[in-house]
């Protein structure tokens, strides 16, 4: 693997480069303010993406013009609202490369996550009817995830095989924390009904082989599941291509506002689950008894749902899909390398994750020898860079790497290469400042 | 002096090298103690504190953990300071730091009731910090809790 990108070498995109990032940042008027004194440096994308003035103004827009509960109500704005919100679940759908009916709207990916888990939790009560059975677990079935998870995608099946009898096994990582691929074949087997895992990790910003992990889960007929998280706002994602059967995604990673994300599925897999979430909007018919339900996407749609968020992701999708999903990866990876690379020169720095030629995003996560990831954040920040500090929730990858917490930077498409020196600069002034290594 | 010099006086680097009270000391046969163990979920850094007690007087705050300079140095000081004082004197002092990291940098430290735990006014500013120094006082609370007196 020599490259994060699905192409040939013949049609490698174009990057974006330092002219186009920093017309970009025009249009996120908050990278252009001070923290600390200081020109904000915002290299935390990982947690979350800065937004796009076109994406809160479809917002206002939506509520200044089109304000209504869709599917329900038969006035004007209602319909017109309806039309917004599907025609946004279709935007966001395309953009995946699924179906319109395949997009479930959720709160953010962990909810996606344990949607599908209640709903198989729901299924090996015995809900769901006929159709439901083959989502059933029970004693003897495994799921399987990786020691890479974040917490989303692992406590969810924790709390599955807690509440079925199942058995939850993973697929550990190295001392660098590359995945054990060659452990994978005897720890998926055909006791194994869920292979669950992330598409890039959330810490190491390593490209996870996934058409190796789906053709492993197909062989033994297991259900693949993807955490899309932080591989959707960064590279260019199709479902259909990767063949996995669910995938949950968030929306405020990739420019979208907070409050949305998104599972998909295929439609018939999601057409015989049975409900998570019950209420208003889901049914065909109700008595005082019982209820049926409609088919997904609405069957998992239980309530007024968010649409001016559902808008506004729309409208982030197409601003990524404007400046074009493979030129921003491109432009990611050479900053990933940039900082990689350059951390990596800095005494007393040590960088986590595979060495060079593993498929990264634009994420660094790094160690400095004598001086805590909090104090390291502290120090960054007092120098107007922001960065993620602590396990970010990967408890288990960080054991398996032997710390307990790092100081994780990580890019996206308005970062330049100025914001990656800045980052740099700081770094190299943190053991000074603290006292250590002298 | 800088928001970020106030945060790590020179006192509090110190404390954090020095680390006073750290390595957990078993209580000798027939001796009262209280243990505790504190995470803090942000970053999971966590302590195991142990207090043996005299009587009502605290004797041998002892500790074993992991965390940043701020929490490192909250335990240091809170193990030299709690040496041979009484437990309720020991509250009174815990609810003054307590009151200091509740200030949003409003409070001067008293130095006359904290010692150098007054160092960690500049703590206060900073929020997301003050659960790192509140994290040993938190144990010292739960240990007496813990040793019953």
């Amino acid at each position: 693997m020599s490259s994060a990108l699905p192409t040939t070498q013949d049609t490698l995109p174009r990057p974006l480069n330092d002219a186009e990032a920093s017309r970009l940042r025009a249009d996120f008027p908050i990278l252009g303010r001070s923290v600390n004194g200081t020109p904000l440096t915002y290299l935390d994308s990982g947690a979350t993406s800065q937004k796009p003035t076109c994406v809160y103004e479809a917002e206002q827009h939506f509520y200044e013009n089109f304000n209504a509960a869709v599917h329900r109500g038969a006035h004007s704005l209602a319909v017109e609202a309806t039309d917004i919100f599907e025609q946004s679940r279709t935007d966001v759908a395309r953009f995946i490369g699924a179906k319109d009916n395949e997009v479930i709207w959720t709160s953010n990916a962990t909810e996606a996550l344990n949607l599908l888990t209640y709903s198989f939790g729901n299924a090996s009560a015995g809900l769901g009817g006929e159709t439901a059975r083959a989502f059933a677990l029970g004693p003897g079935d495994e799921i399987v995830v990786t020691e890479l998870e974040h917490h989303a995608n692992l406590i969810p099946w924790q709390e599955l095989a807690l509440r079925t009898g199942a058995t939850l096994k993973y697929i550990p990582v190295d001392e660098a924390g590359a995945l054990r691929m060659d452990l994978a074949e005897q720890i998926v087997t055909p006791a194994t009904r869920i292979l669950a895992f992330t598409h890039v990790s959330n810490v190491l910003g390593t490209v996870i082989d996934v058409p190796a992990l789906v053709a492993l889960a197909r062989s033994v007929g297991a259900l693949t599941v993807l955490d899309g998280c932080q591989s959707v706002p960064h590279l260019p994602v199709n479902v259909k291509d990767l063949s996995v059967d669910f995938m949950a995604f968030s929306g405020h990673k990739m420019l979208g506002p907070t409050g949305i994300g998104g599972l998909y599925g295929r439609a018939a897999l999601l057409d015989a689950m049975p409900p998570f979430l019950t209420g208003g909007s889901m049914i065909t018919s109700v008595t005082m008894e019982k209820a049926e339900y409609l088919p997904s996407p609405m069957r998992f749609e239980a309530g007024t749902q968010r649409i001016a968020q559902a808008h506004g992701l729309a409208t982030a999708v197409s601003y990524l899909s404007e400046v074009g999903m493979d030129r921003i990866a491109a432009w990611e990876e050479l900053l990933g390398e940039r900082m990689l690379t350059g951390l990596g020169s800095i005494p007393g720095v040590r960088v986590l994750g595979p060495g060079p030629g593993a498929a990264r995003i634009g994420t660094a996560p790094f160690i400095i020898e004598g001086v805590h990831p909090h104090d390291v954040g502290q120090f960054l920040d007092s120098r107007g860079v922001a960065v993620r500090v602590g396990h970010h929730c990967a408890q288990p990858l960080h054991r398996a790497l032997g710390v307990v917490s790092s100081t994780r930077a990580s890019t996206y498409l308005y970062n330049t290469t100025s914001d990656i020196d800045a980052l740099l600069n700081a770094v190299a002034d943190v053991r000074g400042y603290f006292g250590v290594g002298k | 002096m800088s928001d970020l010099d106030q945060l790590y006086q020179q006192i509090i680097l110190d404390h954090a090298k020095t680390r006073y009270g750290s390595g957990l000391r078993e209580a000798p046969a027939g001796v009262t103690s209280g243990e505790s163990v504190q995470h803090n979920p942000v970053c999971g850094d966590h302590i195991r504190l142990r207090i043996q007690l005299e009587g009502s007087t605290l004797k041998n705050v002892s500790w074993e953990g992991d965390g940043c300079s701020i929490s490192m140095a909250s335990a240091s000081v809170l193990s030299e300071m709690a040496e041979g004082i009484d437990r309720e004197e020991f509250l009174v002092i815990l609810d003054e730091f307590r009151e200091l990291m509740r200030s949003r940098g409003a409070r001067p430290g008293d130095e006359e009731v904290l010692g150098d735990g007054a160092a960690f006014a500049g703590v206060s500013k900073f929020p997301a910090r003050v659960k790192c120094a509140m994290l040993s006082w938190v144990a010292a609370e739960a240990a007496l809790l813990a040793a019953n007196v």
